[in-house]
């Protein structure tokens, strides 16, 4: 019995004692939401590269992408994030209300601490064989669709009240009509998958569905990557505002000492520099001489909001995503 | 004993129906074990070997492999130690309460890895047991080494255990009361007469062990931050890689992997011959 | 011994144990226990213990509307149907292969039975991405079923594929030993007194099996219904037909419900625990009913 101190204190210090993060921030941790990989690529490469000219010094920035939601939870459970560079207003609200975020983030930022904005689209598979032009070809018996899981990933919630926007328009906000078009369309989903990515993965990689609905950053990302002749993306006649959030996660940049280096990471996001790796990666963009000069890459599109809609996130999130809101029973009538 | 003892010509075994048997089990073999093995080797190697080579690199790639070498040289030991002092207490003594335990230390065997995973964050996240103790005092386990370490701990617990406890079961307790008899101390008795007769199982175990501690996945992605680089085990990165659109790198971390399993198997089946006993791996 | 009172064993009657005859004189009773119980009590008691108190932080009444609610119920359904579909197949197919590597000498045997462990060491996420490339509409096996209409991937079916892919070693490792210890003079016997070769199996041959049998079948079932790594990339993960409850608890987990996460991983912890303890029933039995060597 002598021995089993040593072995307490052995096993504690290889359990506890580890440092948890490299000390100096050399480093920082930018928790970003799951189609964002490549984008952040080419951002932290392009800053660090301003960083190292404006102080001499190296900075690596490190990634982690998962569902936006996941994101915010893994934050709140300990994951050491500096920033958050999210697709959903509510992911950063969930950490203002736990304290780790200003309660005034929307503020330290221009644009509603939004620096780019994208909305569901469509892609279709090349030459468009089954002819969808707008939401209502989604729910025809023939149509297949390949998008996340809204319960965990932000960019479906975006696309699950997109269409819901879109059947309220066309049914005159008549709940039974507009309860039955989301039915079908989510009876027309093959594959749930837990983050934007995997969703792609099905669709492209494995060649499952007909129509992937994801955000138009993310098709035109595909359509780089694997060739512009394999798929075409449609816009449709009306789609959903989905603002980027930034926000500094005060509570562990305080910490780190970090939170210098994560204002001015953020604030490139909004300098013409960020700004066009942002909209070349298919993002619409704040800065208008920047738009100018993407405009050719960005069909017009009439946008509504989830705050004219739905009457802001909170609510959105209660009436449909909530333990058996709107969505578990739309899912549970199949 | 199926290496060492010739099979016996039984019953079953005469006219048509032998072959027939064999080709058709050879053939779902074939094709159920058979040829996910050979997908991970084409799928790899889709884009020419010097691709492969390249994907595994990357320092993202790198670093997980390291990550997980890291987690094994932490965990291998701990359970290893942990499985001898285990089937000692078990194998070689009654006690009240002896069959609960070793119902407790074969339970990581038979639940979810997801479960573990889940249980773990319960503990020692942010809104954990623990969780305000340790903010309190800066130390991270979740989402960072210790916590993937713990995760992995609980999953391959009972590997080494398993083996040993039927082993020294089986061979009793009679070298070992010889040994006191004769003067000898306990650790003398443990290294001298005991190690060298359960040496082989152990190493079967330790193997095991090994290979199930590096493909870890369930437990550990609950609780990895999935930073790149950095909490990204290489059966995570397998996944990272898989929907960065980059498949062929994905195959070539997951080729890795299946090499190690086959060095595995290779490593298991000498170690059988040298002990002349079959592999009753979980059975008896 | 009971099952129940889980956790706390009598702490002072440990120094009496080892009483019973063959333990007096072997050493190390103390420490090895010690380092058991405390690991034990560390790596495995206290996550689990934490689990059951999350859990149990509902209510009966708010616990079993998650545990029952329409969609863990169809997890249920499915875990469960893929599993007993795994693990059919696994029966017969586990059979004829240890039946195979224990009666037959032919060249490749060795190579066969060092690949049959070849699920326990290779990573369930490498078995499930590489499954899920060979069953896909696209891939080796994909296309030719679903030009016979037959969908694997994103069905039911891959999910029991899967399962069946990570636990077959278990029953083929839990035969071969007794199979071993069959020697072919019952048979013999009993075609001697006149008995057919189809007699002689179902008569003779499979009922010593079957304790043996049952051990392998109860652990691969347990261990399909946990399959998690291998069955998330091949199943379609729709709720209420290809969700299975491991990932319905991932999926609470990510959406910060954690009480009914905790709620859905004690039912998987409760069936674990009872089909261990069914597992080790059986396997008890088996000992008893083993031929003497």
């Amino acid at each position: 019995m002598r021995r089993l101190p040593v072995v307490t204190a052995a096993v504690l210090l290889a359990l506890g004692g580890l440092p948890a993060f490299a000390d100096a921030p050399s480093t920082i941790l930018n928790a970003s939401y799951d189609v964002s990989r490549e984008l952040f690529v080419a951002v932290d490469q392009a800053y660090a590269a301003k960083y190292l000219k404006d102080t001499g010094k190296t900075l690596e920035i490190k990634q982690s992408h998962a569902g936006s939601s996941k994101q915010a939870r893994s934050i709140l459970e300990g994951l050491d994030a500096d920033v958050v560079t999210f697709n959903q207003a509510t992911d950063v609200q969930v950490l203002a209300d736990k304290g780790f975020v200003a309660s005034d983030w929307t503020s330290k930022f221009p644009h509603g601490a939004s620096p780019y904005y994208s909305l569901p689209v469509f892609l279709v598979r090349a030459g468009n064989p089954k002819g969808i032009k707008d939401w209502n070809d989604l729910v025809r018996d023939d149509v297949k669709l390949v998008f996340p899981n809204p319960k965990t990933s932000g960019n479906a919630r975006y696309t699950y009240l997109a269409a819901t926007a879109y059947a309220k328009e066309a049914f005159g906000n008549d709940e039974a009509k507009v309860n039955d078009f989301v039915k079908k369309f989510l009876a027309n989903v093959v594959v749930f998958d837990t983050g934007g990515r995997a969703a792609t993965t099905t669709f492209v990689e494995r060649e499952i569905g007909d129509v992937l609905i994801t955000f138009e950053t993310e098709t035109t990302g595909i359509r780089k990557e694997f060739g512009t002749d394999k798929f075409d993306a449609v816009v449709p006649s009306v789609s959903l505002l989905a603002d980027f959030p930034v926000a500094i996660v005060d509570k562990v940049a305080e910490k780190r000492g970090s939170t210098e280096i994560a204002k001015d990471y953020l604030n490139f996001l909004y300098s013409p520099e960020g700004q066009t790796i942002l909209a070349e990666h298919g993002n619409r963009v704040r800065d208008e001489a920047v738009s100018a000069r993407f405009a050719d890459s960005f069909k017009p599109v009439r946008l509504v909001t989830v705050e004219a809609v739905f009457g802001g996130w909170p609510a959105a999130n209660k009436t449909y995503f909530g333990s058996d809101g709107l969505l578990d029973q739309q899912l549970a009538g199949q | 004993m199926s290496q060492a003892s010739p099979p016996l010509a039984g019953a079953a075994g005469r006219g048509w129906s032998r072959p027939v048997v064999i080709g058709i089990v050879l053939l779902v073999t074939a094709l159920v074990i058979g040829a996910p093995v050979a997908a991970v080797f084409v799928q790899a190697l889709s884009q020419g070997v010097g691709y492969a080579l390249d994907s595994l690199a990357q320092p993202d790639t790198r670093a997980a492999i390291w990550l997980s070498i890291t987690v094994a040289i932490v965990v291998v030991p701990i359970n290893t130690v942990f499985g001898i002092a285990a089937a000692w207490a078990i194998a070689k003594f009654r006690f009240p309460g002896r069959k609960l335990l070793l119902a407790i230390v074969e339970l990581p065997f038979s639940v979810s890895p997801i479960v573990a995973g889940i249980s773990y964050l319960f503990v020692y996240g942010g809104q954990g047991l623990f969780g305000p103790f340790l903010e309190a005092h800066d130390l991270k386990i979740m989402f960072a080494l210790p916590g993937i370490i713990l995760a992995t701990t609980f999953v391959t617990a009972p590997f080494v255990a398993r083996e040993l406890i039927p082993l020294m079961q089986l061979q009793g307790n009679g070298d070992e009361e010889v040994a006191a008899t004769l003067g000898a101390h306990g650790w003398q008795t443990f290294f001298r007469v005991t190690l060298p007769n359960i040496r082989w199982g152990l190493l079967y175990g330790v193997v095991l062990c090994n290979a199930r501690v590096l493909g870890e996945f369930g437990a550990v992605s609950i609780v990895s931050g999935n930073i790149r680089g950095e909490t990204n085990t290489l059966p995570l990165h397998v996944e990272l890689l898989y929907h960065d659109y980059n498949a062929a790198g994905a195959f070539a971390a997951a080729l890795v992997l299946t090499l190690v399993a086959l060095l595995t198997l290779f490593v298991k089946t000498i170690l059988e011959r040298v002990t002349g006993s079959a592999g009753a791996l979980h059975g008896s | 011994m009971g099952m129940g009172g889980a956790g706390a064993l009598p702490r002072r009657r440990l120094s009496t144990a080892g009483g019973k005859g063959q333990g007096r004189v072997v050493p190390g009773f103390r420490l090895s226990l010690g380092i058991t119980l405390f690991y034990a009590a560390i790596i495995i008691c206290l996550p689990l213990a934490t689990l059951i108190l999350v859990g149990a932080r509902l209510g009966p009444a708010d616990y079993w509307a998650v545990v029952s609610s329409p969609r863990a119920l169809a997890s249920y359904r499915v875990t469960l149907g893929a599993a007993a579909l795994a693990t059919m197949f696994n029966t017969v197919y586990g059979f004829a292969l240890a039946w195979v590597l224990v009666r037959y000498e032919f060249p490749g045997r060795r190579v066969l039975d060092a690949i049959v462990d070849l699920p326990f060491a290779l990573p369930t996420a490498v078995a499930g991405v590489a499954l899920t490339a060979i069953f896909a509409k696209n891939g080796w096996f994909g296309e030719p079923l679903g030009a016979l209409g037959i969908k694997v991937a994103y069905t039911p079916i891959g999910i029991a594929l899967a399962m069946a892919f990570t636990s077959l070693p278990f029953i083929v490792r839990t035969l071969q030993p007794v199979m071993e210890e069959l020697d072919g003079e019952i048979e013999e016997a009993a075609r001697t007194l006149g008995a057919g070769t189809v007699t002689i199996f179902f008569r003779v041959v499979l009922p010593i099996l079957v304790p043996a049998l049952l051990a392998g079948v109860s652990l691969a079932f347990a261990r399909c219904l946990g399959e998690f790594g291998a069955v998330i990339f091949i199943a379609g993960n729709q709720p209420y037909s290809t969700e299975i409850t491991a990932l319905l608890a991932f999926i609470r987990i990510e959406e910060y419900d954690y009480p009914a996460a905790a709620a859905i991983a004690t039912v998987m912890l409760g069936t674990a625990f009872v089909l261990l303890v069914v597992t080790n029933a059986v396997q008890a039995l088996a000992r008893r009913h083993e031929l003497a060597p």
